[in-house]
């Protein structure tokens, strides 16, 4: 019971200890260096803290002003989640990417009400594209459901246009992530009458026996997999083992790191996932890097996983959030830039080949812009394959866009369900 | 010397039935309820409340109610976080029924059903004892997370298997959802955090926690001297789950707002419920609070610390975190298997004689 005492005591000395300092661009970053994610959780961190590094290095920060990123460990945990955004908001905290699908359903009404944007890049509630309910919360340049349609788009490519009768599993994590692509994909199988199985894996997703042994038995003729973590390379491994063939086997985004096919070695080859930007290091930022992050000693983690995919992404991330807060600053007029001002500057955000090209990025992602309607981009997505010789990953596609006709519906009908249950008025 | 009996007289059977018999504990009492009703509520921002304060006093609710299953009553469970997860789903589908009725309703009501289940799970106690009745609540476990995943009238066919809690009040003020203010939610729980524990403590000192104690000690023996097991070991779960429905409840709605049953109500969750009790000590209500403060305060101590004072690396916090939980449960299990709360015992009982000790 004394313990409230202690606390108070604490409360008093912490809040007394820890002025907010308002003169800097405050970029907190979510990240997972531990747990059954830590695999995916340490490049995205990594690429997301070396952009930031890169930035503060040679420019000085973002349009001169300098950028304090906090790290936070949350390990894919909801509840540290709740107490990193509680205990990083108060520094000023621009916008939030928590790289988690259940941190980010948390956040949406918490950030709505706080008043600061999330970035759910490629996770996240889907429905959020809709910007006229959704007013904090961004997922562009691409969704799940741009990744279900897409992934159904190349089957229909592959198999000359026709899925009619083909039988295609969807193994997902067992979570709110892995169930979002399921109304999008029953969708989808009644207009190209292919046939939907659905199996579930259990977090972490070590034991996926059960699962694969169905594959097994019932032969689908695609398998697509929504998996993270560890749950990647048990699913990859289990597919080698019973010969799975893997240029029928497609991952979602996040299905798709070096970390998930390697530890299959040469059985992965010709595996496909995927993704909504460029791959491998060929790109004029990284030799910034070299020289501003890595040459400095300043390189987030162990340093050692510069170019690869989430990398790549933590990369991306943090650069749209840099090129949203430098549109931020123009329409604002102001260097110091608010979280209301930073939402206005994503909603504004315009992403074109010749900005990317400025940044030492030449076709590194699609081009897309937001508006208040759209806070999802186009949905163009590419796949990309695995190639176990090369120990590279390549694109074989360019940027699909994702079926709308299919999306635009069930985008409405879910945002205008989460707009009645919480009593908010759409509107731009 | 300010901690003693001496001039201290009881003189009706009230008085000599009390739960703090001396006088120093009875003001320290007074003391910590006015801190924790009067001065906590105005001094309180967002991050003490969610980071601290409502886990804090969620999980002492679930210990509680834990402690008087496996700390009263002897019978080993690891299904709290499946009865939490009744307690959580309860209170969802009863928030987006019947909107109207006031939360405070809604929490009891997730309590009731879940002391249901909770008797349903705990029949086979009656004929199975430890370790096989701990692997027979692991499946109650496993059962309740597959079943609120598998059955989507559960989470009313929300295309993600979350369920959110919409914006319900209490006395007109805000008490789940997004707009809600630090002192609401905090006095909201530290009601029922009041009301669990005065209740608990009153059934473990009453006939009721004495048949407990007697099945715990020996069954035989509890059974020859007129204990029925049946209804002791059947009300030891009934209440048990009650509190701890209470607290999923309570840990869905007002503290995440958003759950997904498998990564919130896991395994993990029991373990560290009962970790709680086992750090804090079995088979004593205050053990309750000072496992739950001590496991909810020493990841943010050791973050506060590790990570914004000495500026280490993140993971290298987090890892350090589970190793010192690790080497604490051991080094408790050996050096002081009663917990916490022995340690404060033992503590109260040198000052009772201070200054001339034996």
């Amino acid at each position: 019971m004394n313990m409230k005492l202690k606390l108070t005591t604490l409360a008093l000395g912490v809040t007394l200890a820890a002025g907010p300092a308002m003169a800097e661009l405050v970029f907190p970053s979510l990240s997972y260096r531990t747990g059954p994610y830590a695999a995916n959780g340490i490049p995205f961190a990594d690429g997301y803290a070396d952009y930031f590094t890169l930035l503060n290095e040679r420019d000085g920060g973002i349009g001169g002003e300098p950028i304090r990123m906090i790290e936070c460990e949350t390990g894919y945990n909801t509840e540290k989640g709740v107490e990193c955004y509680e205990s990083t908001k108060g520094e000023g905290a621009l916008v939030y990417q928590p790289l988690s699908t259940g941190i980010t359903y948390q956040l949406i009404p918490k950030a709505t009400a706080d008043g600061i944007p999330v970035h759910s890049m490629g996770y996240g509630r889907t429905s959020a594209k809709d910007g006229s309910v959704f007013k904090n919360i961004f997922n562009y340049p691409a969704n799940y459901w741009d990744g279900a349609s897409v992934a159904v788009k190349h089957l229909l490519d592959v198999n000359s246009g026709s899925l009619e009768g083909k039988k295609i599993a969807l193994v997902y994590h067992n979570s709110a992530y892995g169930k979002e692509p399921i109304r999008t994909l029953e969708e989808l199988s009644k207009k190209h009458g292919f046939e939907l199985s659905l199996l579930p894996v259990d977090h972490p997703g070590q034991e996926q026996k059960s699962q694969w042994l169905q594959i097994r038995r019932e032969k689908p003729d695609n398998v697509i997999m929504y998996g993270w973590g560890v749950m990647n390379q048990v699913a990859i491994q289990e597919a080698a083992n019973i010969r799975y063939p893997m240029d029928q086997f497609m991952g979602i985004w996040w299905s798709g790191s070096e970390n998930d096919v390697r530890p299959a070695g040469e059985k992965a080859n010709g595996y496909k996932a995927l993704t909504f930007h460029n791959v491998g290091d060929d790109f004029p930022v990284f030799d910034d890097i070299q020289k501003y992050v890595v040459g400095t000693g300043k390189a987030a983690g162990a340093g050692d996983q510069i170019g690869t995919a989430l990398y790549n992404r933590g990369l991306y991330a943090a650069m749209l959030a840099a090129e949203a807060a430098k549109t931020a600053q123009g329409i604002h007029n102001t260097k110091a830039i608010t979280p209301a001002q930073m939402r206005d500057g994503m909603e504004a955000l315009e992403i074109t080949e010749a900005k990317m090209t400025d940044l030492g990025l030449p076709g590194f992602g699609p081009e897309f812009s937001v508006s208040c309607e759209n806070h999802g981009g186009n949905g163009l997505v590419a796949v990309s394959q695995w190639d176990a010789a090369a120990d590279s990953w390549s694109l074989i596609t360019g940027y699909e866009q994702s079926d709308q006709d299919v999306l635009t519906p069930l985008i409405a009908e879910d945002a205008s369900a989460f707009a009645a249950e919480s009593g908010i008025t759409p509107g731009c | 010397m300010l901690y003693r009996e001496s001039g201290d007289f009881s003189s009706s059977y009230a008085e000599d039935s009390q739960t703090f018999p001396i006088k120093f504990d009875r003001y320290r009492y007074y003391f910590v309820m006015f801190i924790a009703i009067a001065v906590i509520p105005f001094l309180i921002n967002d991050y003490w409340v969610n980071s601290l304060f409502l886990p804090f006093l969620i999980y002492a609710i679930a210990a509680i109610g834990l402690n008087i299953l496996v700390g009263y009553c002897g019978q080993v469970s690891l299904g709290t976080g499946g009865f939490m997860a009744v307690g959580a789903y309860a209170c969802y589908k009863l928030m987006t029924s019947f909107p109207d009725v006031s939360m405070l309703v809604h929490v009891l009501l997730s309590g009731l059903v879940t002391a249901a289940v909770g008797v349903l799970f705990g029949l086979p106690s009656l004929r199975i004892k430890g370790f096989y009745l701990a692997v027979a609540t692991l499946a109650a476990q496993f059962f309740l997370v597959w079943l609120f995943n598998r059955v989507p009238w559960f989470y009313n066919y929300s295309a993600s298997g979350q369920i959110s809690a919409p914006e319900r009040t209490f006395f007109g003020i805000n008490i789940t959802g997004a707009n809600t203010q630090a002192w609401a939610t905090y006095l909201f729980c530290l009601m029922f955090v009041i009301f669990s524990a005065y209740v608990a403590r009153n059934l473990t000192r009453g006939s009721v926690g004495r048949k407990w104690m007697a099945i715990r000690d020996m069954d035989i023996a509890a059974e020859i001297i007129g204990v029925n097991p049946l209804r002791a070991k059947l009300t030891a779960f009934a209440i048990s789950s009650f509190f701890i429905g209470i607290s999923g409840a309570l840990f869905f709605a007002i503290y995440l707002g958003a759950v997904e049953v498998g990564e919130v109500f896991g395994i993990q969750k029991s373990f560290l419920v009962l970790f709680m009790i086992i750090i804090g000590g079995l088979g004593s209500i205050f053990g309750s609070f000072a496992g739950a403060a001590f496991l909810v305060l020493l990841p943010v101590v050791l973050k506060i610390v590790g990570v914004d004072w000495l500026g280490w690396p993140t993971d290298i916090v987090a890892h350090l975190q589970l190793v010192i939980v690790g080497g604490l449960i051991i080094v408790f299990l050996i050096a002081e298997p009663h917990g916490l709360a022995q340690l404060w015992r033992v503590a109260k009982e040198k000052l009772r004689l201070w200054p001339f000790p034996h």
